[in-house]
């Protein structure tokens, strides 16, 4: 019969149209902003610092090595580290720049950092009404607490904390065995 | 497939007058290219297509290559009358290997579905002569990423049917994929926040010859 | 359409050199011919060429006479950047390429790596690229039949369908490399991060739904009175052209050529899994829709098997740098049968940190050389269908 096909058509379609209104698998709508669609755990956004403890200038884990501002591909860090009277190099970041125009959420400067203190972040409500200042993130927007890692990224936070445990236990136990047998070394 | 010198002995052997060169590839385990000059590339590409144990008709990747000059300073010893007096003095002496443009080509056979084989072929220098022939007439596969190679690093290819053009607009001068491009720092555009970011980073580390 | 005398009337002027003269499709208007041929451009702002994408088409009434494709108003000179980055840092920009199927363009670019270092990979590492290359084949034909069937004309019904089913399998990317689309998720030596707990489960439960919803996409489909009529006999490929114009994939298999990558170069563990090559017999626009249905159903044999396959251990190689990573002199082709056609990377390494060529064959750019030879006689109605069933990706053509 001439037409068997489309009406075939027509048939899944109205299987689909009915099927919006009480079947779940058809029901793919998200009423965005009343109702937000869970992340899974590893989604990834834009990085962000982590600071242990409470205060965020103290626990920050990041002792501004630059690996990250050389490793990302679209260059979009931009680090000045923090000096003392003498100028001595403090292991601290002065100014820690993001920009998040131009980052690209590749994940990077995460995997390259041997400090674990620059992970990835979940926020993706970031839209901003003037182009150049609001979109570079400066240290104090940047820097989270651990508390906050955890409960984004509850199992990678816990594989961090252990690692970050493992060497803190291993550093105390060199340094209680060099400081048993020779003088307190200059620090 | 044959051995790549199996291969080089037939086509010496079917093509009388060929130059023929094998280049070695220094990663292991990835094939070696055979170099054909210029004059003889069409025949010999012909007969690999036609050759009833290699049939290879399909050209899967066509590139080029850019090889600028190499620059060398050596220091050499040189006699000088100095008041009178044989002396030898220190003297900084340039020499400069051309560089040339170089066409690859891997082929393949959809037919007996073995491969590649690599052929290669070079410009005599970068300025004047970068005129190479064109495969286009038999891998019609060739036809638009010859215009690229021709549009990207100026290779002239002869007996191409439309060489115009791929990528970059109608009337651009220069090829940007060669090693000696700069960048034109004379068109509008609007600053970014990215720009000062980028200025600023960059004099963290020392400048770079290239364009990062 | 030979008998208008096209030669005559029709020629380009070809440029020998840079500054060549402005490109037209008439190079001359005799006084016969003037009024008879319309030129019209067809983009680069155009709801169906897929990305911006631009065709010169000239017209004899309602039938096309000539065609020339123009593109790079996406040229991001990829290979030009790739010089000045290291290899990893490509590894991102290689996920824009083609941003459809971001998982096969990572794993092509690091097959040609480590072919070219000489990098081995683990098991688990080789069965999960293999199941997130499927997955993105699905994902990606599946939106092909679905643009195909918008510019046909659907109005968005048939492309809602197959994005609802795709949003699944971007769920699944997300879970497991924190990104939709762009997920950088292959590394020199492996995969970046292993699997997370349940994701086997929910992708074995995806694979199991999927061919419901192929079988509604092929009711919807195959009979149809209206997308026959207006796909069959519609740009007919001849099998000796596509091996010719080097075209891949499965439009070369519409046309009744047997060339798998999969199945020929052997590259991964494609050996130890039994699937089939679906073959056309036409070579029209219909043929490779239909192909492009029935390869869907054999990933989905292919993504079964593997599945139950999977054994446990490490993803990736620890021996292999992230950081400096420098292969020795040398040079390298790695190609894969992407879900789009073979996608390769030539990779030439002088032994620094970046590549010294770093060149993606385009699969799309090659597979429109024959663009023109497929419309020639045909209305300009089929030009949009004929391109959308050539399935390009500017992203690609562009670089």
């Amino acid at each position: 019969m001439f037409g068997k096909g489309i009406i075939k058509g027509f048939i899944e379609t109205a299987r689909n149209f009915a099927g919006s209104y009480h079947d779940p698998a058809r029901m793919v709508t998200l009423q965005y902003p009343e109702e937000k669609r869970a992340l899974p755990e590893n989604s990834r956004n834009f990085p962000f610092l982590v600071f242990d403890g409470n205060d965020p200038i103290k626990g920050l884990r990041c002792v501004s090595c630059k690996i990250c501002e050389k490793e990302c591909p679209p260059q979009c860090i931009y680090i000045v580290n923090e000096r003392d009277e003498r100028g001595k190099p403090l292991k601290h970041p002065k100014i820690f720049d993001i920009d998040i125009s131009v980052c690209m959420s590749c994940q990077i400067c995460v995997e390259v950092c041997p400090f674990d203190s620059i992970k990835m972040d979940q926020a993706y409500e970031l839209s901003a009404t003037e182009r150049f200042k609001k979109l570079i993130l400066h240290k104090q927007d940047l820097a989270k607490s651990n508390d906050y890692y955890h409960r984004i990224h509850p199992t990678e936070a816990d594989a961090v904390d252990a690692i970050l445990e493992a060497e803190r236990k291993q550093h105390e136990a060199k340094k209680s065995a060099a400081s048993s047998e020779t003088p307190p070394a200059k620090q | 497939m044959e051995s790549i010198e199996q291969i080089k002995l037939r086509i010496e052997q079917a093509i009388p007058g060929v130059i023929l060169e094998i280049i070695a590839n220094g990663s292991p385990g990835n094939p070696a290219s055979i170099r054909v000059d210029p004059e003889h590339a069409l025949a010999v590409a012909r007969f690999l297509k036609d050759d009833g144990q290699l049939r290879l008709d399909y050209a899967s990747n066509v590139t080029g290559v850019d090889w600028p000059d190499k620059v060398a300073q050596q220091t050499v010893k040189v006699l000088k009358m100095v008041d009178g007096v044989e002396k030898e003095f220190d003297a900084k002496v340039e020499t400069r290997e051309p560089g040339f443009l170089e066409a690859v080509y891997h082929l393949y056979s959809m037919e007996l579905k073995h491969g590649p084989l690599v052929l290669r072929m070079r410009t005599g220098d970068r300025a004047g002569q970068t005129h190479l022939p064109s495969l286009t007439p038999l891998y019609r596969s060739a036809d638009f990423q010859e215009r690229e190679i021709y549009d990207l690093y100026g290779i002239i290819f002869d007996g191409h049917p439309d060489l115009r053009r791929l990528l970059m607009w109608e009337g651009f001068e220069d090829h940007p994929m060669r090693k000696d491009y700069a960048e034109p720092d004379d068109y509008e555009f609007e600053p970014t926040a990215h720009n000062q970011v980028l200025a600023k980073a960059r004099r963290h580390y020392p400048p770079k010859a290239s364009n990062g | 359409m030979a008998d208008i005398g096209m030669e005559s009337a029709v020629g380009i002027s070809a440029a020998g050199d840079g500054a060549g003269p402005g490109y037209r499709l008439l190079a001359k208007e005799s006084p016969e011919e003037e009024g008879r041929f319309l030129e019209i451009s067809m983009g680069p702002q155009h709801p169906s060429t897929h990305g911006v994408f631009r065709m010169d088409v000239l017209l004899d009434g309602e039938t096309v006479v000539r065609l020339k494709p123009v593109f790079g108003y996406l040229h991001r000179n990829h290979e030009k950047i790739a010089e000045g980055t290291t290899y990893l840092g490509s590894m991102p920009y290689t996920d824009r390429l083609d941003y459809f199927n971001s998982m096969t363009n990572n794993w092509a670019y690091a097959l040609a790596v480590e072919k070219l270092a000489g990098i081995s990979v683990p098991e688990r590492a080789e069965y999960i690229r293999v199941i997130t290359a499927e997955m993105t084949r699905l994902q990606n034909h599946a939106t092909l039949m679905g643009f195909l069937l918008q510019d046909l004309g659907a109005m968005g019904t048939p492309l809602m369908y197959a994005f609802r089913e795709r949003e699944k399998i971007l769920d699944l990317f997300e879970a497991v490399s924190g990104s939709r689309m762009m997920c950088n998720y292959m590394r020199f030596g492996g995969c970046r991060v292993d699997l997370p707990s349940g994701w086997l489960e929910e992708t074995v439960r995806l694979v199991d739904e999927f061919p419901g919803f192929l079988d509604e996409f092929e009711a919807l489909l195959a009979e149809n009175e209206i997308l026959m009529a207006r796909l069959q006999g519609v740009g007919v490929l001849s099998a000796a052209l596509a091996v010719n114009a080097g075209v891949t994939g499965p439009m070369l298999r519409a046309s009744g050529v047997n060339y798998d990558i999969r199945k020929v170069d052997h590259y991964g563990i494609y050996d130890r899994f039994k699937f089939r090559v679906p073959l056309g017999a036409h070579g029209d626009c219909y043929d490779r829709l239909m192909l492009r249905l029935l390869e869907m159903r054999e990933s989905i044999k292919i993504l079964k098997q593997a599945l139950k396959q999977i054994p446990s251990g490490p993803v990736i190689d620890p021996k292999v740098k992230i950081r400096n990573f420098k292969p020795k002199p040398g040079e390298a082709y790695g190609r894969i049968e992407g879900p789009k056609w073979e996608l390769g990377f030539y990779l030439m390494s002088d032994g620094s940190a970046s590549p010294y060529r770093y060149r993606v064959r385009p699969p799309s750019l090659i597979n429109l050389t024959v663009l023109e030879d497929l419309c020639i006689g045909q209305k300009v109605a089929d030009v949009v269908v004929i391109l959308g069933s050539v399935d390009i990706v500017l992203g690609e053509v562009d670089r």
